[in-house]
C-alpha cells in the first residue's frame, strides 16, 4: 500500500485523532497487515505520536504487525464450541498446517488464530476460513476443507 | 423519496406501504442471519429467486431475506407466508418441491416441518413448536418478518411511532418517568435501571450530551446482540434516537465488534435509510430536534464491553477501564454525559413508548421486569435465541424450551453470565431466572449467554477455559488482573493436567479474593467468578484431580487412557484404519488392541467406534486392564 492510498483512507476519516482504529481497521483489512512505514506516516498526518499507534495496534487482536497469509483460519474457541471439542479441531488444524495460533506458515499460505466466538454458537464447533464459515465441523472434515484451499 | 418532515406524513407514508402490500400475497421468508448463512442459507435463496424466475412467479411472490429467529439449531429455516408454514433444514433441492407443492398448489410438505421427537407429531407453523411456543417474543419476534435491509419493512410493522409519539406529545422528562416506570434494567450485564441512569446525564448540566449503543457482544457463547443488530437494526436505532431526545443528546454512537461484519453492514443500512427519510439528521420529522448517529466497529478486545474501556476506544485509544468514582453517564466520552446501553436494551425502549410502562411490568418478576433474549447454546438440543419472560424458571428453559441433553445423557449445570458468570448445578434449576436471583446463586445474567453442559463436561475444565479466555484478554492495567489471573490459570492448567497439589485451591481461592478486591473494573472483580461457583457446587472434581489424579468426567486428556474392551470389540478394522499414528494392532477377526506407547489421547477411535458395538472406554484415575493375550485375540464366528 503506497502514502497515497493511506493518506485517502486517513481523508476518509476526516484525518482525526478519533478515527484513530478506524483508519487501521481499514488499513488492515485492505492490506492484510501494518508495515512500519504506513504507521508512522499516520503518526505524521494525525498528530499521534507513534507510542500510542503501536499502543493500539498490539492491545487490539484484529491488527497484525506482521504478514498475514493468503488464507486465515480462525477456529471459534468461544464456550459452546469449547464444550463442543473446538480443542480437537485446533489440534487437527495445528498437525496439518505445522502453525500454531497467532503463527503463518513459510509458504504464506494459511494463518491461523483462535477467535472468542463468532456467535454461530448453535454449529459449534466452527471453523472460519476466508470469512467462509464451517459449521458443525468434525477434527477429519477440517483437514478434508484445509487440503482443498490452494 | 422526499424526507418525513411530519409526523402525520410519516403516518399517510406508513398507510402507503401497508395499502400497497396484498397481505395475502405469498412471500418466502428465509432466515438470512449469520447462523443460517453457515449452513447455506445463501443458496436457498439464490435456488428461490431462479425456481420463482423460471415459473414466472416474479409478479406473484415475495422472496424476503430476513433476520435470525433463534432456530439456529435447525437453520436454514424457511416461512412462506400468509399461511406462516415453516421449514426446517431446508436444502437448495428442497425449493422445487416447495414452490411446486406449497406456493403454487397450497399444499404442506411434510418432510420439511418440524417433527416433535417425543410424540411424533409434525408442526406446520413456528407457534406450534415447543422451542418457540414457550417464548415470549417481544423483541425478536419481527425477525424473521422483516427484510432486515429494508426501511418499509420496519415503517409496516409500526416502526419509529414510538419516535413519532415521543417528539409530538412527550417531553423528555416524561419519556425518562415512563422508561423509570417500566422497570427497565440494563440487558448488558450489570441490570442498572435504565431510567436512572438517563436522568442523571439528561440533570447534568453539562454539554453536548451522548448516547451510545454498546454492541461489542464480546461474551464468548452469546449472540443476542448481534441477532438483533443484524436482523432488525432500526428498533435498536429507533431505541437511541429516542433516548437521545430523552436526555438531550444530539449525537449517538453504535459500537460494534468487527467480527460481526454482517452487523456493521446492516446497522449502516439502516443509519443511510433513516437520514433519507428524515428519521435521523436536522429537524426529525419537524419537531426541530436534530439527531445523527456514527458507527464505530471495535478491533478485537473483550475488555471494550466495559463502559468506560468502550468509551476510550470511542476516543480512538486503547481500551483500558478508568476507576468509575463518577459514573460514565456524567463523565464519559470526552469527560461528558454519555448514556451507554446494550443492544437490546435500546430495543425494547420504543415497546415500552408505544405500550406504556404498565404493559412492560406485566411480565417479570419484582425486580426484574419484561422479556430478555438468552442465547441457549452446549449440550442442549435446540440450540438457538429464545426470548423469555423473566421470572420463568431454569428448568423450563432447558427441558420446555430446550428441549433438554441430546443423546440421552445427564444434565450436569448451565453456565450463565458469560466469563464473569457462573455454574448453576441441576439441584438448582428450579430457580426462577432473574438479574438478583442468578446473582444470589453466586452467577449473574450477564447479556444472556446460557451453556448448558452435560456430565461429560469436565467442571475443571470450564473454570481452566474461563481464566484462560480472561487472562488473554485482561488489559493489563491492574496487577491482580493480570498477573493473579496468570497464576490462577498456571495452577488449573495443572490440575487439568494431573499435576496439581494439596494446598491449590486453597492458593486459588486465595488469588481469587485479591482479584476481586484489588481490580478496577468489572473483569477483573468478576474474573474469578467461573473458578469460585464450580468449586462452590463441583468441589469433589477439584479434589478427585488433586488426590485420585481423576477426571470424573472423563475429558481432561492427559489423565484418560483410551482402552478397547475385548468382549465388545468386532475387529471391524474402523479405528484401526482411523487412528492418525496407527497406535492400534489387529486384523480382521483379530481383537483390536492399542498400543499405549504410540497412543497421543486424541481420542479418533473413541468417536469412530460405532455406538453399537460401544467398544472404545475412557478410563480415568485407574490402571488400565492388561491386553489379552494374543491366543485369545482371535474371533470365531458371529459375536453378539
Amino acid at each position: 500500500m503506497d502514502h497515497e492510498r493511506t493518506d485517502q483512507i486517513i481523508d476518509k476519516h476526516g484525518c482525526e485523532a478519533n478515527s484513530l482504529i478506524q483508519i487501521l481497521l481499514e488499513i488492515q483489512s485492505e492490506n492484510n497487515w501494518l508495515p512500519k512505514s504506513i504507521l508512522e506516516r499516520i503518526s505524521e498526518r494525525l498528530q499521534v505520536p507513534m507510542t500510542r499507534i503501536m499502543h493500539i495496534a498490539t492491545f487490539y487482536k484484529a491488527f497484525s504487525l506482521l504478514p498475514l497469509g493468503r488464507h486465515k483460519v480462525h477456529i471459534c474457541m468461544g464456550t459452546a464450541c469449547h464444550v463442543r471439542g473446538a480443542s480437537r479441531i485446533l489440534d487437527a488444524v495445528q498437525d496439518l498446517t505445522g502453525i500454531k495460533p497467532g503463527e503463518t506458515d513459510m509458504d504464506m499460505k494459511f494463518s491461523l488464530e483462535t477467535v472468542n466466538c463468532l456467535g454461530c454458537c448453535a454449529l459449534g464447533p466452527v471453523m472460519e476460513v476466508d470469512g467462509k464459515t464451517y459449521g458443525k465441523i468434525s477434527a477429519s472434515g477440517t483437514t478434508d476443507v484445509l487440503k482443498g484451499i490452494n | 423519496m422526499v424526507a418525513l418532515s411530519s409526523t402525520e406524513k410519516l403516518e399517510k407514508f406508513r398507510l402507503e406501504i401497508v395499502s400497497g402490500r396484498n397481505p395475502d400475497k405469498p412471500c418466502i421468508s428465509v432466515c438470512a442471519g449469520s447462523g443460517c448463512l453457515a449452513s447455506g442459507a445463501s443458496d436457498v435463496i439464490s435456488a428461490f429467486k431462479s425456481e420463482i424466475e423460471k415459473e414466472c412467479l416474479n409478479a406473484d411472490v415475495v422472496i424476503k431475506e430476513t433476520g435470525c429467529p433463534g432456530f439456529c439449531e435447525r437453520g436454514p429455516v424457511v416461512v412462506i407466508y400468509p399461511e406462516e408454514i415453516c421449514y426446517l433444514q431446508v436444502k437448495p433441492e428442497d425449493v422445487e418441491e416447495i414452490v411446486t407443492k406449497t406456493i403454487k398448489e397450497k399444499q404442506v410438505v411434510e418432510r420439511l416441518l418440524y417433527i416433535d421427537p417425543v410424540t411424533g407429531e409434525k408442526a406446520i407453523h413456528e407457534y406450534d413448536i415447543p422451542f418457540y411456543k414457550n417464548q415470549v417474543r417481544n423483541i425478536i419476534c419481527n425477525n424473521i418478518k422483516i427484510d432486515s435491509r429494508s426501511i418499509d419493512d420496519y415503517l409496516a410493522t409500526g416502526g419509529y411511532s414510538a419516535l413519532a409519539k415521543v417528539l409530538t406529545v412527550m417531553s423528555g422528562e416524561e419519556v425518562i418517568q415512563e422508561v423509570k416506570r417500566s422497570g427497565l434494567r440494563g440487558r448488558g450485564g450489570a441490570g442498572f435501571p435504565t431510567g436512572n441512569k438517563w436522568e442523571g446525564s439528561r440533570n447534568d448540566p453539562e454539554k453536548p450530551k451522548y448516547v451510545i449503543v454498546n454492541a461489542d457482544e464480546g461474551d464468548p457463547g452469546a449472540f443476542m446482540d448481534r441477532a438483533l443488530l443484524e436482523g432488525n437494526p432500526h428498533s435498536v436505532l429507533e431505541g437511541l434516537i429516542i433516548g437521545g431526545y430523552a436526555i438531550g443528546s444530539n449525537e449517538g454512537f453504535v459500537y460494534v465488534r468487527q467480527e460481526y461484519p454482517l452487523a456493521v453492514t446492516n446497522i449502516n443500512l439502516a443509519i443511510a435509510h433513516a437520514e433519507e427519510y428524515g428519521l435521523l439528521g436536522k429537524n426529525i420529522l419537524g419537531s426541530g430536534f436534530d439527531f445523527g448517529v456514527k458507527v464505530h466497529r471495535g478491533a478485537g478486545a473483550f475488555v471494550c464491553g466495559e463502559s468506560t474501556a468502550l468509551m476510550a476506544a470511542l476516543e480512538g485509544r486503547a481500551g483500558e477501564p478508568r476507576p468509575k468514582y463518577v459514573r460514565s453517564n456524567i463523565k464519559g466520552l470526552w469527560d461528558k454525559p454519555s448514556v451507554l446501553n446494550n443492544v437490546e436494551t435500546w430495543a425494547n425502549v420504543p415497546l415500552i413508548i408505544n405500550n406504556g410502562a404498565g404493559w412492560f411490568t406485566q411480565i417479570g418478576t419484582e425486580r426484574s421486569k419484561g422479556t430478555k433474549i438468552f442465547s441457549l447454546v452446549g449440550k442442549i438440543a435446540n440450540t438457538g435465541l429464545v426470548e423469555i419472560p423473566m421470572g420463568i424458571t431454569l428448568k423450563d428453559i432447558i427441558y420446555k424450551i430446550g428441549g433438554g441433553i441430546p443423546r440421552g445423557k445427564k444434565f450436569k449445570a448451565v453456565q450463565t453470565g458469560g466469563p464473569s458468570g457462573g455454574c448453576i448445578p441441576a439441584g438448582q434449576l428450579d430457580m426462577k431466572v432473574g438479574f438478583d436471583e442468578l446473582t444470589g446463586a453466586g452467577s449473574m445474567m450477564g447479556s444472556g449467554g446460557m451453556i448448558v453442559m452435560d456430565e461429560d463436561t469436565c467442571m475443571v475444565d470450564v473454570a481452566r477455559y474461563f481464566i484462560t479466555f480472561l487472562t488473554e484478554e485482561s488489559c493489563g492495567k491492574c496487577v491482580p488482573c493480570r498477573e493473579g489471573l496468570r497464576q490462577m490459570h498456571k495452577i488449573l492448567t495443572n490440575i487439568t493436567e494431573g499435576k496439581g497439589k494439596e494446598g491449590d485451591i486453597e492458593l486459588l481461592e486465595d488469588l481469587s479474593e485479591t482479584c476481586i478486591e484489588a481490580s478496577l473494573c468489572a473483569l477483573g472483580k468478576s474474573a474469578p467468578n467461573p473458578f469460585i461457583s464450580t468449586l462452590r457446587y463441583f468441589r469433589d472434581e477439584y479434589e478427585a484431580h488433586i488426590r485420585d489424579k481423576r477426571c470424573p468426567a472423563l475429558y481432561c486428556k492427559e489423565l484418560i487412557r483410551y482402552y478397547i474392551d475385548p468382549a465388545k470389540c468386532r475387529a471391524c478394522l474402523i479405528c484401526m484404519k482411523k487412528c492418525p499414528v496407527e497406535a492400534i494392532d489387529g486384523e480382521k477377526k483379530k481383537i483390536h488392541i492399542i498400543d499405549q506407547e504410540k497412543c497421543t489421547n486424541c481420542g479418533t477411535c473413541f468417536e469412530v467406534c460405532p455406538p453399537h458395538f460401544g467398544a472404545v472406554k475412557k478410563i480415568s484415575g485407574e490402571p488400565l486392564p492388561s491386553p489379552i493375550p494374543d491366543a485369545e485375540r482371535i474371533i470365531n464366528g458371529r459375536r453378539n
